[in-house]
């Protein structure tokens, strides 16, 4: 168990190891976004702009006009909505190479309640142009496509959990951003996820596959661009898709899916999520299960469809 | 200094007259305050800056960053007559496929470092490059031009925050001062009286000129040197629309095109 934000700060170390470009350019939340040690370890490559994240995300867009790789690290409702025109304007129009590494990613920050639980991010960097969009599922995932996201071109929006979250992945385990992974192979319906709630999809497919229906599921960890390839190849074959992820309904994976599935006259869809409402203070597990986005939740939409 | 100051007076009535003529081609655009940054851009582009319009990229250059980007066609016409690109472009302001869009864009024109428009945010932008510069180890300096009304944005005053904790010496910012914003005077809109005292208070130097006055803004670039350790704003009191004097300090001329009979007494006032 561990946070993904535990990845980014790992991660970006490991990168600042080997490559002077790297920089973090922190927003007073770097004992939360784990850059602390990053901080004292590479002071010539940290910068501290305090509480001021429209400022920190120029910062990174003039540190990357001069061939840095800046991450402007902070919670995904900071980068998203405060600062959302500056990552837009001074950012992704210019097509600078700044990455966005964002801690509290959807209801992670269980117990901060709504002001903290970023439900509409996704959908907002999915819609600017030229933004890259990835959330791993855990630890090693999150720390690898961070790693990965440093040398991916352009602008990158980097979402992780604040709580802890089960490890599935290995520590060799390699992810191309871009490229989703399929998990299992059963054929009865895709079960396509975005980030943590992976965990809650593992879970159903297994209880599935007891009642002998064995479901695609794809760690879909790069929501844009989307591996249309992927889907194509499993929901041509199933004809029926259910998405998962921790965020609105509106605007997320279950937007993207849905979009490429209209386009493509291929199926059925139903989409686990926010139903376009705000979280509240909570465990985690009572979250999920009252917004109906836990493993239940999944199981039955998955009954649902293969029972068509 | 005398010659230095006639070159930059000489190149400020090229710049406005550029302007004007791109505005008034583009039936679009800003003259009001190409015309109050005239002299400053003279004083950056035509003695100031270290750069090479044979190498626009070169990575040594000093930086500078219109961030009241709106003002771009008085940018345009000083990047055109220092040679990085052709004079041919200043006539396709606004136009489409041009290289010269409404607002600018880092990637179309040579020579320019940044992308602006939306106001409140070249300071901060000049920042993330004043620290890279100097940890960098390069001797390079920024600038920013900012607009007095885009002194209303708080993510200006995020920014100074940033340039005077870093101790930004190689940064310079130049307020346009001229009074003058889209609705009204900022008297009236949102005052902005006491902009070299705030920016003071930020832990800036902060020194207050005439921003029509070559020698003066020269005076005020050079001395910006000799201060390695603290940022230095330079608030240059202005005169929006100045060298025409049916535009001088009238709000409307902020974003309006002259028509034909205006574009040709303007031209006239410009030649002298």
């Amino acid at each position: 168990m561990a946070a993904t934000r535990d990845a980014f700060g790992h991660g970006v170390m490991e990168l600042a190891q080997n490559d002077p470009r790297i920089y973090v350019v922190d927003c007073d939340i770097s004992k939360s976004m784990k850059t602390v040690e990053f901080s004292r370890k590479f002071p010539q490559q940290h910068i501290n702009v305090g509480i001021a994240e429209q400022n920190g995300a120029g910062v990174c867009a003039g540190l990357a006009t001069l061939g840095n790789i800046p991450f402007l690290s902070t919670y995904a409702v900071f980068a998203s909505m405060r600062a959302c025109e500056q990552v837009r304007t001074s950012i992704c129009y210019p097509h600078l190479n700044v990455k966005l590494a964002c801690g509290h990613g959807g209801l992670t920050p269980a117990n901060d309640g709504a002001t903290h639980q970023a439900i509409e991010d996704v959908a907002i960097m999915r819609a600017l142009p030229g933004m890259t969009v990835v959330m791993g599922a855990d630890y090693h995932s999150a720390k690898a496509l961070t790693k990965a996201a440093a040398y991916y071109d352009g602008p990158v929006y980097l979402r992780y959990t604040r709580d802890s979250v089960p490890d599935f992945y290995g520590p060799d385990e390699t992810f191309e951003i871009g490229k989703g992974k399929l998990l299992r192979s059963g054929g009865a319906v895709t079960v396509v996820c975005f980030g943590e709630l992976l965990h809650e999809a593992l879970a159903a497919a297994q209880q599935l596959q007891a009642e002998g229906i064995a479901v695609d599921l794809i760690d879909m960890h790069t929501v844009k661009p989307l591996d249309t390839a992927l889907l194509r190849e499993s929901i041509s074959r199933t004809g029926r898709c259910v998405t998962v992820e921790d965020h609105n309904v509106i605007g997320g994976l279950g937007s993207a899916v849905g979009e490429w599935m209209a386009e493509n006259q291929c199926g059925r869809l139903i989409r686990i999520g926010l139903q376009d409402r705000f979280g509240q203070s909570g465990p985690y597990e009572t979250l999920l299960k009252t917004y109906g986005m836990d493993r239940c939740a999944i199981a039955d939409a998955v009954r649902r469809l293969a029972a068509e | 200094m005398k010659e230095r100051v006639a070159h930059v007076e000489a190149m400020a009535r090229k710049i406005r007259q550029e302007a004007i003529q791109m505005i008034y081609q583009a039936q679009s655009g800003h003259p009001g305050g190409s015309l109050s940054e005239a002299d400053i851009l003279a004083a950056l582009y035509f003695d100031e800056l270290n750069v090479r319009p044979g190498e626009p990229d070169w990575a040594e250059r000093d930086r500078f960053i219109l961030s009241k980007g709106h003002a771009c066609p008085g940018l345009y016409a000083a990047l055109a007559l220092r040679g990085f690109f052709g004079m041919e472009h200043l006539g396709t302001l606004r136009q489409f496929g041009s290289i010269l869009q409404g607002h600018p864009v880092m990637q179309k024109v040579p020579g320019l470092d940044m992308t602006t428009g939306s106001l409140g945010q070249g300071l901060s932008v000049a920042c993330g490059m004043a620290i890279g510069l100097r940890r960098a180890g390069m001797d390079s300096r920024v600038y920013a031009l900012l607009g007095d009304g885009e002194c209303d944005e708080g993510q200006v005053w995020e920014a100074a925050m940033t340039a005077s904790k870093y101790g930004l010496g190689n940064l310079c910012a130049i307020v346009d001062h001229n009074g003058l914003q889209n609705d009204s005077t900022t008297s009236v809109v949102q005052p902005q009286e006491n902009i070299a005292e705030r920016f003071g208070a930020f832990g800036w130097r902060s020194v207050q000129i005439n921003g029509h006055d070559a020698w003066q803004i020269l005076d005020a670039l050079d001395d910006a040197k000799r201060h390695p350790g603290q940022p230095t704003l330079i608030l240059a009191r202005t005169v929006k629309g100045k060298g025409v004097s049916f535009m001088e300090n009238i709000v409307s001329w902020h974003g309006t095109a002259p028509n034909d009979r205006q574009f040709e007494e303007a031209m006239k006032e410009l030649e002298g």
